[in-house]
């Protein structure tokens, strides 16, 4: 079992290729996730506050 | 539709049309610049500028591959359906260099005809396969001499 | 009598608070078969699919490297669709569309073209080369990254969406460019190995699970951009009685 997780994260000597690919794409997707849901909730935050109510 | 939209649907119509033709002219003009290597067998039809360093592409051919000497300096022949060019080369080699794979060399030709190459690319075809589905193919075809990119449309 | 129907129904999608209000669900329903067909796709990758004969372990790349080159063409053809309708028929949210989608699918060029550099690093023996198929992706990230800069650019929201939508249309002269540079020159990028006419060239194990990944991450994308719309719109109308209202209600 260890020795197949072992070979398993190897990936037949490309472990860096591979796992640093698989590894840009999970930062690019989750920050692309994230990123709507932080300002949509910001910016209600602004609307509630009253911040462009002003004229 | 109302008149104005389809005069605006007509200009956007007219602006996309222009620019295929505009970029479909300019890469016409372009077209020997756009290629990233030369086959064997334009080289041999003398349609390639060969005084200068220039890249040839094609596959090793079967059985030429010889390292007289040291074994640092490799020969092999690049290779399409219709002719070969000899090439010489030492350095390393990309992971999928062998016999019957496609290859780009970047060099240029001694007053021998032979290709003096610095630097080797392997090209790998648009084929995906498992070792045993390989293996069971193997015994019924052979090494196509096809341009990969004539192999790619097929 | 159809085309009323469709021209009520068109009227309808087009009002703000309803795609507002019902753009929230629907962006549910492209997220939970989005994330579950591409996670099936990259376990598959990565678990599932036996080593290529040639390349060994590391063409498990593909399963992330085609879905996102090939977003990065969809995003941008969707991009040049929604400038037609911006351009002709002025919907605003064609507009929003346009500015919500292009930093997912810059995103996706990106990755499209770090993880074919990390691929052909081992299997060309070289992270870049300046051939046709290459550049014209390259060309294609500036043109999304163009579309983003001229957004930020212009003051008004309105003359800033023509110009992107301006913009989207001149650059999807690229993406034809893009597919068909391995063959109409010679390239180091192979040809396709997916194809809609004719042989795909890999074995069914193999190309499943990628179709499977392409269309995950296009409903990813969907989801996406939805949720890039949501917040464009709610920034557009942000001085507006019924965002006001809505706000101040939830």
């Amino acid at each position: 079992m260890a020795d197949s997780v072992q070979e398993f994260l190897a990936m037949g000597g490309y472990a860096r290729y591979v796992w640093s690919a698989y590894g840009i794409a999970a930062v690019v997707l989750v920050f692309n996730v994230l990123r709507p849901l932080v300002a949509h909730r910001r910016l209600k935050r602004r609307i509630r506050n009253g911040e462009f109510v002003d004229d | 539709m109302t008149r104005t939209r389809r005069r605006r649907l007509m200009l956007v119509g007219c602006l996309l049309l222009g620019l295929s033709a505009a970029a479909a002219l300019m890469l016409t003009a372009f077209k020997q610049d756009m290629l990233y290597f030369h086959e064997p067998s334009a080289i041999a039809a003398g349609t390639v500028p060969i005084n200068t360093r220039f890249r040839i592409g094609g596959l090793v051919k079967m059985g030429s591959v010889s390292r007289p000497g040291d074994g640092m300096t490799v020969h092999f022949a690049i290779a399409d359906c219709d002719a070969s060019v000899p090439v010489t080369y030492s350095g390393t080699l990309p992971d999928l260099f062998r016999q019957g794979q496609g290859v780009i060399a970047y060099g240029k030709l001694d007053a021998q005809g032979t290709f003096v190459a610095d630097r080797i690319l392997a090209k790998h075809d648009s084929n995906y396969m498992s070792s045993d589905t390989a293996r069971a193919l193997k015994a019924k075809t052979s090494v196509s001499c096809m341009p990969s990119r004539l192999q790619a449309s097929r | 009598m159809a085309t009323s129907a469709f021209k009520r129904w068109f009227h309808r999608f087009g009002s703000l608070p309803y795609f507002y209000g019902v753009s929230r669900s629907w962006a549910r329903w492209l997220a939970v078969p989005g994330l579950v067909l591409a996670g099936y796709a990259v376990f598959a990758g990565l678990v599932l699919v036996p080593a290529d004969y040639q390349q060994g372990d590391v063409f498990r790349i593909l399963y992330i490297h085609v879905p996102s080159a090939w977003l990065s063409l969809f995003g941008y053809t969707a991009m040049a669709v929604a400038g037609v309708i911006t351009l002709v028929w002025r919907l605003k949210l064609a507009e929003i569309f346009i500015v919500a989608a292009a930093p997912i699918g810059a995103s996706f060029t990106f990755l499209a073209l770090v993880t074919g550099a990390i691929w052909g690093k081992p299997t060309w023996g070289t992270f870049w080369v300046w051939d046709a198929r290459l550049t014209s992706e390259l060309i294609l990230l500036f043109l999304y990254l163009g579309v983003i800069a001229l957004h930020q650019a212009i003051e008004s929201p309105r003359t800033a969406a023509r110009a992107c939508a301006l913009l989207s249309i001149v650059g999807v002269v690229n993406v034809p460019i893009i597919h068909y540079s391995v063959v109409w020159w010679t390239t180091l990028h192979q040809g396709a190995t997916v194809k809609l006419t004719g042989g795909s060239h890999m074995e069914s194990d193999m190309l499943w699970p990628l179709l499977a990944g392409a269309l995950g991450f296009t409903l990813i994308f969907g989801w996406l951009t939805l949720w890039g719309m949501r917040v464009q719109l709610l920034w557009r109308e942000r001085r507006s009685r019924w965002v006001m209202r809505m706000v101040q209600d939830g």
